[in-house]
């Protein structure tokens, strides 16, 4: 691409809201701007590479690694939940999940 | 014996616990008061665990007392970054959203220094979840440079780094997915190495950038680095991404130290322009001096090594988008916002991600979610994977022409303090020259090479070798700061102000 997409701060509350992050408004032009600043400088990505050039996902060859399929010790409930926020019955408790009715 | 226990290499104080001489126990205290004494102003530091240090010391000298065999680090403190979980031992990543968590089990690398008898002080401060080059990111405050206190001691891993920098402990443990171990070294004055990729185990450190990050060793001198890397490296089941070969022998290479004969590139991208002049300057010294020692120097070519920062940062915040996903209030760490009416659990973990992270982590996450984003993902991210290639390709190219590529470690010496808090960009040019490395999996060492003239604060070289070749970072780091300390009189450690 040429040119760097502006970054309004509708795309900043649109980004914040995908990330599931509650960001302020009065921050929205502040890291519309921020953001805006720094896609310009790294958008020069797509100026450098032709379309014969490999992506790189990771430094190593490595496809999967598999082991036998053997119980091991682990974390015991209590352990599993012992950073819990909020616990009930051995679970974690969550806030609802589905909309009220 | 020395009187300050504080003053030895990790090295001499194995000797001294295995030889009977001074006790492990004494030594955890000598560094335990230390830190009493000057981290209030230093700051390195965000949990000291005195019961469980002085209890591993304890341990170590009732095993030399019945004559069990000890560890090349028995007995020898270290503190640990804390990004990395420890059982029981508050982890925090220098987040709120980690406020109070106890992991319930130890990471790789904690466990290896335990079975090690290396005693464990506490954990030292950090950008949150490791982005920053300062350590003004994170949630606790900064950490102030040893060599001058209104100075940044370098990021994310500044803790670690001012730690040892200031003898509250001998060694440390950092990470580095774009120069967090390095850059805090070259601005301290200490030593740090980033392993190849996938040497040591990531389990049980917290992921910021999967395919990037990588835990190392800190130290004061070469040897004391290769003897903590040995220690904490090789191959780890609990890690897929762990590098099934044996380790090279980086003890064996530091006590070499013999580079006659070797090739060694100056790349030319990394250097120049944007470099400070005293950078420049001790790093030219450093070149000629390992001219003197033997050693072919030329200068190599990198070409696609200026495009490594763009390309890092919408690597590095795609990856982080993903990894940071999993703090979201429901099973460890922070929940706010549950008490007005009956809220979701999306309106529940967008409350409690707003409080719990920093600016520059909303800001890397919304980097990333955009750069990933529908319409942008190729343009973006696909081309960065692609830059990605170019750079691994000239790091291939250069190693067929030389043994160890050395650069500056970076462009400046440590500046103030608030400097470049508002300026993201400028905070990010710090990692110019150890970004390539991250970025193709490859090792890399920074030690220092002395102090530049205008400000009088340490500068540090970089050293870069082929993967699985650490090897080499230790033979030519241990040839040079012999050569320097030769030069100097004494370790440059000594020209810091007393805290």
């Amino acid at each position: 691409m040429s040119e760097t997409p502006s970054i309004t701060r509708d795309d900043v509350a649109h980004l914040a809201r995908l990330a599931r992050i509650d960001v302020p408004p009065e921050q929205l032009d502040h890291y519309a701007e921020q953001l805006q600043v720094i896609l310009g400088a790294v958008a020069q990505v797509s100026e450098v590479a032709g379309d014969d050039v490999p992506p790189t996902s990771h430094p190593l060859p490595l496809i999967n690694v598999f082991r036998e399929d053997v119980v091991r010790p682990s974390l015991s409930n209590a352990e599993a939940l012992s950073g819990a926020p909020s616990v009930e019955s051995e679970r974690f408790r969550v806030p609802r999940i589905l909309d009220e009715e | 014996m020395a009187s300050d226990l504080t003053r030895l290499t990790a090295a001499q104080t194995a000797t001294a616990v295995a030889s009977g001489e001074a006790s492990a126990v004494e030594v955890a205290r000598a560094h335990l008061d230390r830190i009493a004494a000057v981290d209030e102003r230093v700051h390195a530091f965000l949990h000291v665990d005195t019961k469980g240090a002085l209890a591993a010391a304890a341990a170590v000298d009732a095993r030399r007392s019945a004559g069990e065999p000890l560890a090349p680090l028995a007995g020898v403190p270290l503190a640990v970054k804390d990004v990395m979980t420890q059982k029981g031992i508050p982890t925090t990543c220098g987040s709120r959203i980690l406020e109070g968590w106890r992991p319930p089990y130890d990471a790789t690398v904690t466990a290896r220094l335990k079975v090690a008898g290396v005693v464990i002080l506490g954990k030292t401060n950090m950008d949150e979840f490791a982005m920053g080059s300062s350590t003004e990111h994170s949630a606790y405050g900064p950490t102030h440079n040893p060599w001058n206190l209104d100075r940044i001691p370098g990021g994310s891993g500044g803790g670690s780094a001012a730690a040892v920098a200031a003898f509250e402990a001998p060694l440390a443990i950092g990470t580095d997915t774009g120069g967090s171990i390095r850059q805090p070294a070259a601005v301290t004055g200490t030593v740090g190495v980033k392993p190849t990729y996938g040497a040591v185990s990531r389990y049980g450190l917290v992921a910021l950038a999967s395919s990037l990050d990588q835990a190392g060793p800190c130290a004061r001198t070469v040897l004391d680095t290769a003897l903590l890397h040995a220690t904490i490296a090789g191959h780890d089941p609990l890690d897929s991404t762990s590098v099934p070969a044996p380790v090279p022998d980086v003890v064996g290479a530091a006590r070499r130290a013999d580079i006659r004969g070797m090739r060694i590139g100056v790349v030319t991208e990394l250097g120049g322009e944007g470099y400070q002049a005293g950078v420049r300057q001790r790093f030219d010294e450093s070149v000629a001096l390992l001219t003197e020692l033997g050693a072919e120097v030329v200068e190599v070519s990198c070409p696609h090594f200026p495009y490594a920062l763009a390309a890092y940062y919408l690597i590095l915040p795609s990856e982080c988008s993903s990894n940071l996903a999993k703090f979201d209030g429901m099973r460890f760490g922070l929940r706010v916002g549950e008490d007005d009416g009956s809220p979701s659990v999306e309106q529940v973990m967008g409350r409690t991600r707003a409080a719990g992270f920093g600016d520059e982590t909303i800001r890397r996450i919304m980097l990333g979610t955009y750069a990933l984003s529908a319409g942008y993902y190729d343009a973006y991210y696909g081309s960065a994977q692609k830059v990605r290639t170019l750079i691994t390709r000239d790091f291939a190219a250069a190693f067929e022409q030389v043994d160890v590529l050395v650069s500056p470690t970076t462009p400046t010496t440590a500046f103030k303090l608030g400097e470049k808090l508002d300026d993201p960009l400028a905070m990010y040019l710090n990692d110019i020259a150890t970004i390539p490395a991250n970025l193709a999996g490859t090792p890399g060492m920074s030690l220092p090479v002395g102090l530049a003239p205008e400000d009088g604060l340490p500068v540090g070289l970089q050293i870069m070798a082929p993967a699985m070749a650490d090897d080499r970072l230790y033979n030519v780091g241990a040839a040079l700061e012999a050569a320097l300390l030769d030069r100097w009189g004494r370790p440059i450690l000594e020209e810091a102000p007393s805290l």
